[in-house]
């Protein structure tokens, strides 16, 4: 045996073995249409066996251009736009746009206009979290609580369409105000729907909380770290699960939220399962809200004075909104024209769903669905 | 004069009143042509009785208000560091600091590990085709223990590149491919710099000012869809 030879075998041999071995590390592709990825999207997948090496998100495929488009209409036209965003959570969206154009403007909405801001974005609130209760949980195999959550969403948006005839995407607010009066026995129906709600929650968690299968499937999966959350900028129940006390609400309250009591609820863990007690502590301190706002709403007018044509002076404002996913901000630049000559929108779903690669690494193709599920992105808002 | 200082004085609900209430009287020191502008502004643009008719102060709104000098320890400890190279002003009761284009991966770099900047907001441009150098980088920053939010801005040419911050705040990795794609912002020692919402192999960066609203990359839009144009 000749020494060559032999090391050219020995390669040859260990080669094959490597080629054997990389099989096993698999790319797999997931979506863009899959009915778990919440909208369309891809996500591609390094697999050994069933365990996540990694992976890549593709986005992208519901982008409209909405900051482009916004360059091309007035500060009024381009109010619709941003419900098309998130559209579980339209109201938010309206809110966070209203408040920063009204920044820019330098005005302010008056009193009673806060209250029913508050109000009508703390019931989208609940509607978002309970929408994505239903289908976090049926992703994981959990069927009930989504019809669950739907029957009690539908009653949100009955108050929406009562209120100003849309269900999803209401455009509710009009920059200084709201445009709308609240319509009558508007206060009675949100009580009504508060008694109707909070034994609903408790039906929810009787569900999944303590359930075997839900606590195995959720506890220990996806867990992130404080510092890494704010390290990837995750905002939002997510955040707070991994035991940040932060919530805009609090930090820099807008609208009326300063003058009303309400708890950050935290996790400790980071995971799957603090994220859900997280959102369903956070449905319950919205139920407070509302309750407290419909209590003092005062009376008076519900527009300020806003001119016909606004054209906002030169200028730059950044303001963000707690929305149900996280910060939801928008960078607003005026030139002093009736058209705002750059809008940015800061979506909390696209710069959450970075993490999932992180979140996702060591764990089972099982538990990426429960991670995009606990994530809560809306891809409307993710691809803009 | 007395009436309406009064007026504008007792700020007892919200909490961005005094924000602008601080710029107010701040822009005394700027100009006075400015000041008397900023002053009788608040009055008339947010009346205690939104109903009183205050029409005298209606003129001064197109005067606006105006960015007026950010001082801080923070500022001071920059500006004896690197000079004339940071201008830092508040807008609005919204601090923002205009730094130039050499300095931004250090400043960057203070601003997380030394001023607690910890958590990156957002990272995008503007696009202005008639300045010399035609984008603006924004950074905007928010630290958890000082629940401060900050903007940082910087200037560049087209074809210039920027430093990337993914190695300071690991958000930036997507926000700055986003950039790219939008803007055609090259940002140097990004791990994986491409196209985020478009197609890989799109041409064209919509959010320029020079990209029509109808605009298309209509060869692509031909061999990927096999349509002759997607309007």
């Amino acid at each position: 045996m000749t020494e060559p030879t032999s090391t050219v075998s020995h390669l040859d041999l260990d080669e094959s073995k490597k080629t054997f071995l990389d099989a096993n590390e698999l790319i797999l592709n997931m979506g863009p249409q899959h009915p778990a990825t919440h909208g369309v999207l891809r996500v591609i997948l390094r697999l050994d066996g069933e365990k996540v090496l990694g992976l890549e998100c593709v986005i992208g495929y519901l982008h409209r251009g909405v900051e482009k488009i916004a360059e091309h209409r007035t500060y009024t036209m381009f109010n619709p736009y941003v419900d098309r965003m998130d559209y579980v959570a339209a109201v938010s969206n309206g809110l966070g746009y209203c408040e920063a154009v009204e920044k820019l403007l330098n005005i302010e909405a008056p009193p009673r206009a806060d209250y029913i801001r508050v109000i009508l974005t703390e019931l989208n609130r609940l509607a978002s979290h309970q929408l994505w209760l239903g289908t976090h949980a049926l992703d994981i195999g959990a069927m009930t609580p989504l019809f669950y959550t739907f029957r009690d969403r539908e009653e949100i948006l009955k108050i929406f369409e009562k209120y100003c005839g849309a269900r999803l995407t209401t455009h509710a607010f009009r920059i200084g105000g709201c445009q709308y009066e609240t319509y009558e026995g508007f206060e009675k129906d949100v009580k009504k729907f508060i008694a109707f709600v909070a034994p609903k929650i408790d039906e929810y968690e009787e569900l999944l909380t303590t359930n075997r299968i839900w606590v195995e499937r959720t506890k220990n999966v996806g867990t992130i770290s404080a510092k890494d959350c704010i390290a990837y900028g995750v905002t939002g129940p997510v955040l707070r699960a991994s035991g940040v006390k932060w919530d805009i609400r609090k930090a820099q309250p807008y609208a009326a939220y300063s003058k009303f009591d309400f708890e950050v609820p935290t996790g400790q863990n980071g995971d799957t399962y603090d994220r859900y007690l997280v959102r369903m502590a956070e449905m319950r301190q919205s139920l407070r809200i509302i309750q407290q706002a419909v209590d003092g709403i005062p009376e008076g007018p519900i527009m300020a004075k806003v001119a016909k044509v606004m054209k906002p002076p030169v200028g730059e404002i950044y303001h963000s909104i707690e929305a149900p996913k996280g910060e939801l901000g928008y960078f607003i630049v005026s030139d002093g024209s009736t058209q705002p000559y750059r809008v940015r929108v800061r979506p909390p779903s696209f710069v959450n769903l970075q993490a999932l690669d992180l979140m996702c690494r060591g764990q089972l193709v099982a538990d990426v669905i429960a991670v995009i599920g606990t994530l809560d992105i809306v891809l409307g808002e993710v691809d803009r | 004069m007395a009436e309406e200082t009064k007026s504008a004085a007792p700020p007892p609900e919200g909490d961005r009143k005094p924000e602008a209430g601080n710029a107010a009287p701040a822009s005394v020191n700027t100009s006075p042509g400015q000041a008397t502008a900023g002053q009788t502004a608040p009055s008339g643009e947010k009346p205690a009785a939104p109903a009183a008719p205050h029409r005298a102060a209606a003129p001064a709104k197109p005067a606006g208000p105006v960015p007026v000098p950010w001082e801080s320890a923070m500022i001071s400890k920059l500006k004896s560091q690197f000079g004339s190279g940071v201008e830092a002003l508040t807008y609005l009761g919204q601090n923002y600091m205009q730094v130039a284009r050499s300095l931004i991966p250090h400043i960057l770099q203070i601003l997380r590990d030394e001023e607690q900047f910890d958590y990156c907001v957002d990272i995008t441009a503007v696009h202005y085709p008639k300045h010399e150098r035609q984008f603006d980088i924004v950074w905007i920053l928010y630290s958890f223990a000082r629940n401060e939010r900050i903007r940082v801005k910087t200037q560049i040419a087209e074809g210039d590149h920027i430093p990337s911050a993914v190695s300071i705040w690991a958000a930036a990795n997507w926000l700055e491919r986003e950039a790219y794609d939008m803007f055609g912002i090259q940002f140097d020692g990004h791990p994986e710099l491409k196209r985020i919402l478009l197609p890989d192999g799109w041409k064209g960066h919509p959010l320029r000012k020079d990209y029509g609203i109808i605009e298309q990359d209509s060869e692509w839009v031909q061999i990927n869809l096999g349509i002759e144009s997607g309007q």
